[in-house]
Formats: structure tokens, sequence, C-alpha cells
């Protein structure tokens, strides 16, 4: 088409070769060669992809469509973008031609699981037994607590302090409960923990210590009849040596409503799902406890595997923890307990306390700066696991027969008494690590001091809260439920390996005597041999 | 997470127990805009929280239109005044590594260094400065560890453009549920150390525009990270455990997603003796 060109504008037959002005050209310029070459690119343009199917007319036209439907900014950008949005929103519908199957994704499982808990059971029952309480109610206000935790900056989502609310709400109604607190929350791995302290009403107590009773008793006489067996055994087969090893005497557990056992706590994973009641702690948990560091995967049946081995599953292990955060933290404003009687004091180791109905709230300037105001309510856990020390040797007379070798093994140890610090001790006597005080002191704001409310933060155990305002404190964790240490944990080493046999002259090795001493011996022997005869010879010649 | 929705991200993460009170949340809702406009930036993440003793660092960042490059970094005691932080040196993250326990609250205590590293306080003698290691180069080392380690972003989130800078991916819609379960689709934003030692065929696979950042799934120790998904997924909660506070948020098939900080600023060295 171009001919000869390009012909420059000075040159005779420029423009000529343009169609239509051509001298030669015969033919009208057809307007409709134009609207052929439009029809041939569009026709190229429709031509169906043998691949997708898609064509890029109609591509093209639902990407412009679709720009100028959203008109989103710097569209020239994004257009790589767009277009590859298009082709996926063609794919999917052309494809399938199965449809999928309606997936009920698990939100609304939930959903409906903590619609259940807003619904009201049984209206008018309920309201003539509140009436009746008298008293404290035993539901706890979780909202206000939230909002005076809030003001520190600690604290769950609203919703979900709500839905908690509810939930324990729930427990109160499914158990019979005679007060009931929000302890706090422990994070996990695969779940969370969120722990109610209750105090059982008294007499449900006692039906479990006498399920439990029955469970040792048949697991006693178990032992009984497989004893049997053996005996009966040992009289045919001649036995291996018997391991003259013997346990150390298992401390006892306190009982229900005493020392580390004095709440009962029921943990959910959620607020909406059955809360389970943990079993009572033993001495033996809580010495493993402090010794070893684990997550909580969030699984109450979990096995706990670590070393020393744990005594029990993660509930047990859960459990430990929680006494052990509990006799560490929970303060309340010194004064506010008080013992019932003032002449008891440490010696007999006193459980109880009271409201102090003259307490007089200190201002909360006061409680941030000094530490007196604080006081522990929970009995602290002693070394042995208990909150009341108790010898253990005492127990085993009753047990064994053979007690001479028990005395003769343990005059060499007499456990010590432990004295832990007397009930109502005061904070400021907690000791810090290093140059870590115990405690950190804030007030809430700065900014309005009249509406301030004090906050304590554990740096021992980080994660537990207590906020005092008035007349008003309460305790909260939130945390993984694991102590602040400096140094990095070490695991217990193994204990060293058990003796085989005593070590006495008869087997200990000698050195060997050398010729020299042995011949030395021998002269000895000789002269000492000749002398006798010399002696027996004079004798006899006395004779 | 992005100052502009922090209400709303702060209820989010707010299961681990820590988050802000109505004062600070309304200070911040008041200084971030103002940092934004005083330094300029497009940006700006309230990072979170570093409790010490005597009291807490609040941390902000601000990005420029690069998000990917080294980010400015400022702290303040009372979410009011912003003061802007160096950048963190190799020295300082060594130095850092090797100081125990808590922060102290406050930005000008001197750490010992005689106790810590007695090399470099010699070397810090002999060079003519005073050896001491303050709170304030311990608290941007920690920082950018902090960052480094365990600040995520979900897969999809940042685009590459092909002359290198990051930009948001203004396509992103969110991870599906099932995606939102899985480590992979998790990324650390910061430059990436394990995308070169992929094979090629799990090279093949990736988009280079998106796949630029090393994914979680390759993390040491297995298992330092825990994903919940909470109200029944309609949020998905990542925490990580070698950094114990860091929280990382997303609502799946939305645009938001966030991470933030509540804690002490230690590592937890005890990581493996735990899981």
């Amino acid at each position: 088409e171009r001919g000869h060109g390009p012909y420059l504008p000075h040159e005779p037959g420029y423009g000529l070769d343009q169609p239509g002005y051509n001298p030669y050209e015969d033919e009208i310029p057809d307007p409709r060669a134009r609207m052929l070459a439009i029809k041939n690119a569009k026709a190229y343009l429709l031509k169906t992809s043998t691949k997708s199917g898609l064509n890029l007319y109609d591509h093209f036209a639902n990407i412009l469509t679709k720009i100028l439907d959203e008109q989103p900014t710097n569209t020239v950008d994004i257009i790589e973008d767009i277009s590859k949005d298009v082709k996926c929103a063609q794919f999917r519908k052309k494809m399938d031609t199965l449809r999928d199957e309606h997936l009920i994704p698990p939100t609304y499982e939930a959903a409906e699981k903590c619609k259940a808990l807003f619904i009201k059971e049984g209206g008018e029952e309920e309201r003539e037994d509140v009436e009746d309480e008298m008293g404290q109610p035993a539901l706890p206000n979780v909202m206000e607590t939230a909002f005076y935790f809030e003001q520190a900056g600690i604290g769950l989502n609203k919703d979900e302090s709500y839905y908690i609310f509810l939930a324990l709400k729930n427990l109160i109604n499914a158990q019979p409960i005679q007060t009931c607190r929000f302890w706090g929350k422990i994070l996990g791995l695969e779940m969370n923990y969120i722990i109610a302290e209750v105090q059982l009403r008294e007499g449900e107590e006692e039906e479990e210590t006498g399920q439990e009773g029955e469970g040792t008793t048949a697991e006693g006489e178990k032992e009984m009849g497989e004893a049997e067996e053996e005996d009966a055994q040992k009289e045919k087969e001649a036995e291996p040596p018997k391991s003259t090893y013997k346990p150390p005497p298992e401390i006892p557990k306190e009982a229900n409503g005493t020392g580390t056992n004095k709440y009962v706590y029921f943990v959910c994973n959620e607020p909406g799902k059955p809360w389970v009641k943990l079993p009572p702690v033993t001495p033996a948990q809580i010495v493993c406890a402090r010794k070893i560091k684990k997550f909580f995967t969030g699984w109450l049946d979990a096995p706990v595997v670590s070393f020393p081995p744990f005594p029990g599953n993660e509930a047990n292990y859960l459990r430990a923890q929680i006494a052990r955060i509990s006799a560490g933290t929970h303060v309340s404003p010194t004064g506010f307990y008080q013992f019932p009687d003032e002449e008891e004091e440490e010696e007999e180791g006193a459980d109880t306390y009271e409201e102090n109905p003259e307490f007089e709230p200190p201002p909360v300037a006061e409680m941030v700066e000094s530490l007196a105001t604080w006081a522990h309510h929970v009995k602290g856990i002693l070394k042995q696991g208990r909150c009341v020390w108790i010898n253990p040797s005492q127990k085993s007379e009753e047990n064994d027969e053979e007690e001479d070798e028990e005395e003769e093994e343990e005059e060499g140890e007499e456990p010590q008494e432990e004295r832990g610090p007397p009930l109502l001790t005061l904070i400021s006597e907690d000791e810090g690590m290093k140059d870590i005080p115990a405690w950190t002191a804030q007030a809430s704001t700065n900014l309005i001091p009249e509406y301030s409310v004090a906050i304590l933060q554990s740096n021992r155990w980080p994660g537990a809260y207590a906020f005092a305002s008035g007349r008003k404190f309460e305790n909260i964790y939130f945390g993984w439920g694991h102590k602040y240490s400096l140094e990095s944990h070490s695991p217990e080493l193994p204990s060293p390996a058990q003796g085989e046999f005593p070590i006495g002259p008869e087997i200990t090795e000698t050195v060997d005597p050398t010729v020299e001493e042995e011949m030395a011996f021998k002269v000895a022997q000789e002269e000492a041999l000749a002398e006798a005869e010399e002696e027996e010879d004079e004798e006899g010649e006395d004779d | 997470m992005e100052a502009q929705s922090l209400p709303a991200a702060l209820a989010l993460v707010a299961g681990g127990g820590a988050g802000l009170s109505p004062e600070r949340r309304a200070a911040l809702g008041v200084s971030l805009p103002l940092l934004q406009r005083d330094y300029r930036f497009e940006r700006v993440w309230f990072w979170g929280c570093i409790q010490g003793v005597r009291g807490a660092y609040y941390i902000a960042e601000g990005l420029g239109p690069d998000r990917a490059a080294p980010r400015s970094r400022l702290y303040s005691l009372n979410c009011l005044e912003w003061s802007l932080l160096t950048p963190a040196t190799k020295e300082m993250l060594a130095l850092a590594e090797q100081v125990k326990g808590r922060f102290q609250g406050d930005p000008s205590f001197e750490y010992n260094l005689a106790e810590i590293n007695p090399e470099a306080a010699a070397a810090l003698i002999e060079s003519g400065k005073e050896p001491v290691f303050k709170e304030e180069a311990r608290l941007i080392a920690t920082i950018e560890q902090i960052d480094r380690a365990v600040g995520i972003v979900p897969r999809g989130a940042f685009v590459k453009t092909p002359l290198g800078s990051v930009h948001e991916n203004r396509h992103f819609e969110g991870l599906s549920l099932v995606e939102a379960k899985k480590l992979s689709s998790y990324f650390h934003f910061t430059d990436p150390v394990n995308l070169k030692n992929k094979t090629l065929l799990e090279k093949a696979d990736l988009d280079p525009s998106t796949d630029f950042l090393d994914s979680l799934e390759h993390d040491i120790p297995r298992g330092s990270w825990s994903i919940h998904l909470e109200k029944g997924g309609a949020v998905v909660v990542l925490r990580s455990l070698l950094w114990l506070g860091l929280t990382f948020y997303h609502m799946p098939m939305t645009k938001q997603f966030g991470y933030v900080y509540f804690g002490t600023g230690e590592k937890n060295l005890d990581l493996p003796f735990m899981l």
C-alpha cells in the first residue's frame, strides 16, 4: 500500500499514496472498507479460545463494565489484576456443574451456643429462689469488675465478659454453689480456659469424698486380691530379690475446704460450653508443678509429659497452677479481713478470716504508694505442698509393720517443721527478685485523681492483677499460667543411680602387694614363726 | 495495627487479657493522627506496649511509601508525647540479647555493662565512650528483634512492584477460613531469609508479586505459634509463644488484620521445655 513512499511534502506525489487520492485509482474509496476492516477486527476478537471457551471481546466488555461500575482509583495500575479477577469469576460459574454443598461455617454453631446462654430457663421459680436467698447473692458482678479493670487496661472484650457473666449464672443454677467468683482466664495452645472459683454449699462436698473413699477401698481390695495371688505364685517359683527401695511416705492432701483445697474450681473452654469441675490438688502435684514449666494445650485430659513425671494429667496441672497463683497473688486491702478472735494467730495456723465491719478504706494515693496497705488473704503454700505442715513420719507408723527399719532410716533425716508466713501478711514483706520488686502499684489515671483506681500488678506471676477502689476490690488472672523467673528454666536432673550393693571392706579393691612387700611379709612371718618355736622350746625346757 | 482501626482491633485482641485503658485509647486517638501529620508518614501503626517495672513504653511505627523500608519507631510514656528512636545497630542487638530481666520503665536507666559483657565494656572504654547500655537502646533493639522474629502479615496483603517497592494490595479480600488456619498463609513482614533456600519446584509455584516473604511454616521451633479461631471462626488470632504477648488478628474474608505486642519485652527462652 505504501508504494514508493515516503514522499516528503515538497516532492510531487506527496499524498498520492493515500487511498482515494491516487490518480490511477479508478475505484471510489469505499467507506465500507473501513467498516469491513472493523468487522474483521471484531470477528477476530470474537474468536473463541480453544482452551478456555472465552473470547477476548466479551472479556474486554466485562472488564470495562466492571471498571465503570466500581470506578476504582488509579485503574491503570491494577488493570491486570482486574482482568484476572474477571476471568476467575467466569471460571467458577462455568466449570462447576455440581452445586457445592452449602457449607455451614463453624461461626454459626458458635453463635448458636452463645445464644443458648441468653435463654432464661424456668422464669417464676427462679425469682422466688433469688428472693429467698439471704445475704450476698452468689453471682458476682462480672461487668462491674470488668469496668474497674478496664480502667487499667486489663480485661477481656466487653462481649466476652458478658458471655462469661451468663455462663457463671448457668453454673450457679446447675451446681449447689454458695459463693462464686470469676478467677480469670488461662491461655492455652489450642484452646483457652475460663476459670471460676467457687465454694460449694456445705453437705455437697461430703458426697464426693465418700465416692473417692470408696474408690480407694475398691482399689485396695483389688490389690489385696493380687497380693494373694502373688503369694501363691511365690511358693512355686523362686523370686528374684525384692528391691529394698521404700518410696518416701506420701503426704496426704488437705481436706476439702481447707488450705489449698479451700475453693473448688470449675473450668470451661469457652462461655457456652459445659463447666467441668477440677479435682482437688495434692501436695505431690504442687511440688512437681514447681519444677516443671509447660504450656497448657486446652484439653483437660491431655497428658503432661515432663521430667520429673507429673502425677496427673492437664486437669491436675491446671489445678496445681491455680492453687499456686491464688496463694501467691490473692490480696486485699489491709484490714478488710481480720481474724475472728484476735488471740489465735500464727501458732494454730489460723485458716479462717472474716470481713472487718469497721474497715476504713485508705485513699487511693496511699494504696498506690505504700504496699503495706495490701495483705494476702490466702495462705502461702509450704515447700511440702500444703498450707498446714504435716509430719509424714507420724502417718507411716500406722501403716507398716516393719517399724524398726523405718525408724532407723528416718532417724538421720527428721523432717523439719516448715512454717510459712501467717495468713494476713502484708505484701510489702514479699521478696523481690534481684532488683525487681514483687509488686508494681499504679493508679489507673493521673489526670483525674478523684476517680482513679489503685492497680497492683504482680511481677512474680505476670498476669495477676488486683484493683481497689474504696470498699471494692478484686483479684484476677489473665495469662499463660507460669511464674516469672530471671534465670532460664532448667529441668531437674535425674536422681543419681542407686547403689547396687552395700560397699564394705570385703569387696573394696585394694592395691595388690608388690613382690618386695610379699617377700618382706614372708620373711616377717618366718621370723615370727621362728620366735614362736624358740619360745616353745624355752617353755619346753622350763618344764 | 492501623491507627484508624485501633478501637475495633483492640477489641479483637483482648482475648489475652491485655489492652489499653480508656484514657490511653483516647490519647492515642488524638496523638497518632498528629504524629502522621508531623512526620509525614503515610501510615501509622500502633505497635504495642512494653511493660516495665515502674512504667510502660507505648510504641508506634510510621511507614513511608515503600512499606517494606525500615520503619521509623517512636515511643511514648503517656501516649501523648512521642520521641523518635534511632534505628537499631548490630552492637545494640548483640548487647540486648545478653541483658536479662524486666525493663525498668525509665528510658535513661543504665545497665551495668561490665556485668553483661565485659569485652564490650572494655571496647567502649578504649574508644573513649562510657561503658553504659541505656534502656533506650535496649528498647530499640528489642522492638527490632520482635518485628523481625514475629511481625506477621497475611499472604497477599502486600504486593511487590517490579521496581522493588512494596505496597498494600488493594485487591486483597482476606484469607478464607480454610487458608486462615494454615501457618503457610502468613508471612514475616521483614527481609526474607529462607526464600532462597527453597527448591526450584517450590519456587515455581510462588507468585513473585505476593510470595516475596518467608512464611511461618518453617519457624523454629515448630509449634511456636498458637492459632485460635474465636467466635467460631469470625476472628483468627495467632499468638506467638516465642515472644509472649504478641497477638496477631485477622477477620477472614475481610481486609482487617494487624498485630500488636502487649508484654514485658522478654524472649521466652524456655520455649523448647514448655511445648
